[in-house]
């Protein structure tokens, strides 16, 4: 069996008084997008200053591509690839002399420095403005050298932080195909963090939500609709003449939250599946005749939202 | 150790420093007006001064305390001069000149050292370089290893500038090279490089608490008090300058030196660093 490229086990690490990660345990399959989703403060960039030896555990074990980065931190950081949420670029700097100096600090043969740049160069459309100081790039530009700063070593495992934050949607896309590509056709691990859900819908295996240092759920999108009862939202189709009936006969059952009217539908979100035939039942008994009931497929989004009120709701007792 | 990842970030930061107007100017105008131009205008009024002259008699008369306290071994080398004139340029370049040697190495260690660590802070070019495949000690070193030599480097070729200024000047009266004894190669190769080295550890002392390179050179800026405090010695004919007062000096330099650098690399742990950014 395939060594995964990150195991987590209940990992903690504290600045003072705060537990940024807290008890996290997760494991990462090589070749796999991992989405890794949380508000500001959620623990995401701390989990991969952890991953890369950068931060060290108070507690737990740490295995990335089966080091430890505690122990063998610069091992870790040869393989890997970050893009930091800052792009970390010095604008002083030319975009070939930036490159050229990371190429020469993560070991690239010498005699590749000059085409591996050129190449990154060309691959994030920067070639034509290489030659100038990053100091007059736009934030765009900034973005993409600082992403062609992470491939340039061609490591097994890249953590992005918000890759495409400051790319125009063209742009976006290109730098979606392209992480699509690294993993599909390359088999690298890509540990993607992101507030961008759809993006992060669009491109990842499997998600990982964290909630105040801890991991709140983690599968794919669809696993996870299904695990937290997300999949909540039905849309309702009655005869037109009985709408109020079914809104007043629904309103009624304590499993049913909330019901909107939207042109000839209803709009019903439930607190979990289990409430959809018990909403059947009563607009049968009540001689509705119901046309359809038909489930929304969740997006990350909503399951995200539902996390995050869920998570709200545990602090609050 | 990764040498080259060392390299790599050595010749970087020195590249960043040469393209940086803000701090190469004051690396350039310093040692160009205390080694160069300073020297060079001194040398060439002696030249043309009249050793009977009123102004001459005038000023030996005034420093004649001076003159008579000064340790033997610099009597007697005054003594070999035939008049007033040799023995004020003699006096004047090889007692209180020295000091000012010492500034530059000092000051330019500092300078470089202030950008490379607070400097990196403040253009946040930290973080990237923090997950870079060196280790904290790899990291430290090539962080130390730039501005010392640079520091080195111009204390050299600022000597170098101002022995051949002197000479150019002075030949005429002076007869030949006189400012390269026993106690100038003292300086040069050993106090130097200590200097250099004090300017480098007061800068990881103070950078580790400072957040932009203007307050790190601000803060660093003390460091030049003590070799002020030699120049004042000079000046008032508490210290002068011998082979054992250069050894002394060297190894007081080397010691305050190698103890900030040692503390410094107590801090310098990247955990700790990019738990500041």
């Amino acid at each position: 069996m395939a060594l995964p490229a990150i195991h987590l086990q209940e990992v903690t690490r504290r600045f003072g008084a705060t537990t940024a990660v807290d008890k996290l345990s997760l494991t990462v399959e090589a070749g796999e997008i991992f989405g890794f989703l949380g508000h500001n403060g959620a623990g995401k960039t701390t989990t991969i200053r952890l991953l890369n030896g950068v931060l060290a555990a108070d507690g737990g074990v740490i295995r990335v591509l089966g080091l430890d980065p505690g122990t063998q931190g610069s091992q870790v950081r040869a393989r890997s690839g970050v893009l930091t949420e800052t792009p970390s670029l010095d604008e002083r700097l030319t975009a070939v002399d930036n490159l050229t100096y990371y190429a020469d600090l993560y070991g690239v043969p010498p005699g590749q420095v000059r085409g591996r740049t050129a190449a990154v160069l060309e691959r994030f459309e920067l070639a034509d403005r290489a030659g100038e100081k990053v100091g007059g790039y736009s934030k765009g530009m900034k973005q993409r050298l600082a992403l062609a700063r992470a491939f340039l070593h061609e490591p097994e495992i890249l953590f992005l932080d918000e890759p495409t934050a400051g790319l125009d949607p063209v742009a976006a896309q290109e730098v979606g195909r392209m992480i699509r590509h690294l993993s599909r056709d390359e088999g690298r691990t890509v540990f993607l963090c992101t507030h961008n859900l759809v993006e992060a819908q669009r491109l990842c295996d499997r998600v990982a939500v964290m909630e105040r240092g801890r991991l709140a759920a983690v599968g794919t999108p669809r696993a996870l609709a299904r695990e937290i009862g997300a999949e909540m939202r039905y849309t309702l189709e009655v005869a037109a003449d009985q709408r109020e009936t079914a809104r007043r006969e629904i309103a009624l059952l304590p499993a049913v939250k909330y019901v909107e009217t939207a042109d000839a539908e209803l709009t019903l979100t439930l607190s979990d599946r289990e409430a959809a035939p018990e909403v059947l039942a009563r607009l049968l008994a009540a001689k509705v005749r119901v046309y359809a009931l038909t489930p929304h497929e969740s997006s990350l989004e909503d399951i995200y939202m539902a996390l995050h009120r869920q998570g709200q709701e545990r602090g609050m007792q | 150790m990764n040498w080259r990842a060392v390299r790599t970030i050595i010749r970087k930061d020195l590249k960043v420093v040469r393209q940086t107007r803000a701090v190469l100017i004051p690396l350039i105008i310093v040692p160009v007006l205390v080694l160069v131009l300073l020297p060079g205008v001194g040398g060439a009024l002696l030249a043309t001064a009249d050793p009977d002259s009123e102004a001459i008699r005038d000023f030996r008369r005034e420093s004649a305390a001076f003159f008579d306290h000064l340790p033997a071994p610099i009597s007697e080398r005054l003594a070999q001069y035939d008049d007033e004139v040799q023995r004020i340029t003699y006096i004047l370049f090889n007692l209180f000149f020295p000091p000012m040697v010492l500034l530059l190495p000092t000051m330019v260690a500092n300078v470089i050292a202030a950008d490379s660590f607070a400097g990196e802070k403040e253009r946040k070019t930290l973080e990237a370089l923090l997950y870079a495949p060196t280790t904290d000690r790899e990291l430290y070193l090539a962080k130390l290893i730039g501005p010392w030599l640079a520091g080195v480097a111009v204390g050299w070729l600022g000597y170098l500038a101002f022995a051949v200024v002197i000479t150019l000047t002075t030949l005429s009266f002076m007869g030949g090279i006189f400012v390269l004894d026993a106690t100038w190669l003292l300086l040069i190769f050993w106090v130097v490089p200590a200097a250099s080295g004090l300017g480098l550890g007061a800068m990881v002392l103070v950078s580790s608490r400072v957040s932009t390179f203007q307050e790190a050179y601000q803060l660093g800026g003390v460091v030049v008090l003590p070799i002020l405090l030699l120049l004042f010695g000079q000046l008032g004919g508490v210290v002068y300058f011998s082979p054992l007062l250069a050894l002394a000096v060297g190894a007081v330099l080397w010691a305050l030196a190698l103890g900030l650098m040692g503390y410094g690399a107590g801090s310098f742990k990247r955990g700790a660093l990019i738990a500041r950014l």
